[in-house]
């Protein structure tokens, strides 16, 4: 899968998560932008991506991705 | 809304709870508003989100009160402004096994171990009798589901000092509490988590990374669990059944393959799937639903069917047969009909996907379970909780005798010319009365289902019934009846509020299955003469139209009120002066 692929399905993830067609995202998004993405969502957010992509993401992992970049490149290593 | 029915993706779900929502929110139902306070001893937040879709689509309207973090018994034992402005309709403790941190030590005495199993205990029923007191409503308790690891491997169940051991006998003492004390109901989060895979269910990953006792692709099961009982103590329950016949009841057609060739029975297994699935569904027959058929079939074939020497179902289980080559919705139609219940009260089961999608777009509301392959029927049926069962009545358990009777009578009705000379063959006796301790359970039940008969559709809690019973500014009055055919038990219920000389009638309600006995008229006997006695001389009756209740738009005209005032929205207040000399409406019934 390539990065543009996996940047297109993301997109569509974050858009139905937080019900907001216009949401793009890029390897610098982070919670700061975007309005309704706080400690909360961020739960449901990361279990929706988990299941768009078929992967597990371990508590390190989560722990540690600070933008959507880093989580870009957890999912091209799980695939 | 299809995509919340069972079995459901929750994951998409969990993923689109937003659009859900709105869209839930854009159909035009009537839905009761209900607060509902979840009390958690971990994170909460999406277990609410899940749990207010699963509510609207139930036809509930939730507003919810959320404990701090892990704040459950503090915000039940303390002194907590918030929570009583809040004023719950529901309260919704959600612990887990992690929320107890005292198990037995390896090390423990016997007597030690017990003397742990009481704290624990104790710590929750404190928490339990101070919520009645101070809330006096049904409260919702998860058991536990069964720790994740087992130290003492399988001697973990047996051995006292095994979690697993410590755990069921803690369960043991809830479902001790929850059988000695009304509107108290378990959430058996044990079953849940065994049904989802435990492992998965109890992911330390949701623990540690945001406090969740359970994984987060659960949640909607949980939720889904709740949802049922809520909407069973408001009695939003379904009620009957209507099943198809070929595939669905047993394997084969019978008007093509001949009752000797169905599969039913032990010979073949799907003829034991057949028959687990026909034993099923006697055993909800016999918790009250309901039993219907409506099958395409010659009647004589869908009889013979059903005299299947293997089979479980009987003719006589069912109280209409519709075995005909009519659309499958109108046989429903006609059904609710006849059972004198609401399209949407029953549930249909059919093995035909086209069969199912008629009914489904011809009868709004009505439940039609994607009901899968026959080896799946029972588990889809039965985890879907149409009729979750939160009180169980003796009426519920003789409610297909009841209706049976029903269909005597009508049977009867036919052979006389004179609807009065009818009503009189029935030998009616009523027992009429100010709400006794025995039939509170009842009485609030009846106040939470009617819909059709009910004048002002106002729902009351058990607790609510039995603090107006005993309150001197009320007269209550419940209404039993029974007949040659047999006993309807309570079947309508009066409340009336006095302020000086007059009776404001807050509540008049009857069950539709004795509709046309004159039991109303012996209603309102016992209602005058209970306001002759405590000085009342003028009676105001209220209509409050819904979706549901037109046909009583008129019932105190029949009474003899006289209609005071109505607003643009039909809301309206009828007046009746007892005159000196009240002569009895009711002349068929024998009061005692």
């Amino acid at each position: 899968m390539s990065k543009e692929e996996i940047y297109e399905r993301l997109n569509k993830v974050f858009q139905d998560v937080f019900d907001d067609d216009t949401i793009t995202v890029n390897e610098n998004t982070t919670a700061d932008d975007i309005e309704d993405w706080d400690s909360l969502e961020h739960i449901n957010l990361v279990s929706a991506v988990e299941q768009e992509f078929a992967i597990k993401f371990t508590m390190a992992q989560v722990v540690g991705m600070k933008n959507v970049g880093e989580m870009v490149d957890i999912i091209m290593t799980s695939n | 809304m299809r995509e919340l029915e069972y079995p459901f993706n929750s994951e998409y779900i969990l993923k689109k709870s937003k659009s859900i929502k709105k869209q839930l929110l854009a159909e035009q139902t009537q839905r009761v508003p209900k607060k509902i306070a979840v009390l958690g001893g971990s994170t909460t937040h999406d277990i609410i989100r899940m749990l207010e879709v699963f509510l609207l689509d139930n036809g509930i309207s939730p507003s919810f009160y959320e404990s701090e973090y892990g704040m459950y018994w503090q915000d039940a034992m303390f002194e907590n402004a918030k929570l009583q402005e809040f004023s719950p309709d529901i309260i919704y403790i959600h612990t887990n096994n992690r929320n107890i941190t005292d198990y037995p030590s390896i090390s423990d005495s016997a007597e030690e171990v017990e003397q742990k199993l009481e704290n624990v205990y104790h710590h929750f029923e404190v928490m339990w009798e101070r919520l009645r007191e101070t809330y006096h409503c049904p409260i919702i308790q998860n058991n536990f589901e069964l720790p994740f690891y087992r130290i003492l491997g399988n001697k973990d169940a047996s051995d006292i000092h095994g979690r697993i051991r410590f755990l069921n006998r803690l369960n043991e003492k809830l479902y001790r509490y929850a059988e000695t004390h009304d509107n108290f109901f378990i959430n058996d989060i044990q079953y849940l988590s065994a049904c989802y895979g435990l492992d998965k269910w109890s992911d330390p990953f949701f623990w540690h990374m945001y406090k969740y006792a359970l994984c987060l692709p659960a949640i909607p099961y949980l939720a889904f669990n709740i949802s049922n009982i809520i909407k069973s103590i408001y009695g939003k329950n379904k009620k009957a059944l209507v099943l198809d016949l070929d595939n669905t009841l047993w394997g084969g057609i019978v008007g093509d393959d001949g009752v000797e060739n169905l599969e039913i029975g032990q010979e073949t297994s799907m003829g034991q799937v057949f028959m687990e699935f026909q034993n099923y569904v006697k055993e909800q027959k016999k918790l009250g639903v309901l039993l219907n058929v409506n099958s395409k079939n010659e009647y004589e074939n869908a009889l013979a069917g059903l005299n299947h020497p293997d089979g479980i179902l009987k003719p006589d289980d069912f109280i209409i047969i519709k075995a005909n080559w009519e659309p499958k919705s109108k046989n429903i139609e006609e059904i609710a009909r006849e059972l004198n219940i609401l399209p949407e009260s029953m549930v249909f089961v059919d093995d035909n996907p086209a069969e199912r999608e008629i009914v489904k777009s011809q009868i709004p509301g009505s439940a039609v379970p994607e009901i899968g392959t026959p080896e799946q029927y029972i588990r889809i049926l039965d985890h879907s909780g149409f009729f979750e069962v939160t009180k169980l009545s003796e009426d519920d358990m003789h409610r297909n005798e009841m209706y049976q009777a029903n269909a005597l009578r009508a049977k009867q009705q036919n052979s006389f010319a004179d609807y009065g000379e009818y009503l009189k063959s029935l030998e009616m006796k009523a027992q009429i009365g100010p709400f006794e301790p025995i039939y509170m359970a009842r009485i609030a039940q009846l106040t939470n289902k009617s819909n059709q008969f009910n004048l002002t559709t106002r729902r009351f809690s058990q607790s609510d019934i039995e603090s107006i019973a005993g309150d001197p500014s009320y007269l209550t009055f419940y209404g039993k009846l029974e007949d040659k055919f047999g006993d309807n038990g309570v079947v309508t219920v009066v409340i009336g509020r006095k302020e000086g000389a007059t009776l404001h009638l807050e509540l008049w309600l009857m069950s539709c299955r004795v509709l046309k006995r004159d039991m109303e008229y012996a209603m309102m006997d016992c209602v005058v003469e209970a306001c002759q006695k405590a000085g009342i001389h003028t009676i105001l009756g209220y209509y409050f139209p819904t979706a549901k209740n037109a046909m009583v738009k008129n019932f105190y005209e029949l009474q003899g009120f006289i209609k005071e005032s109505e607003d643009e929205s039909g809301n309206a207040v009828w007046k009746y002066e007892i005159p000196d000399i009240y002569e009895k409406k009711n002349s068929v019934i024998d009061v005692l």
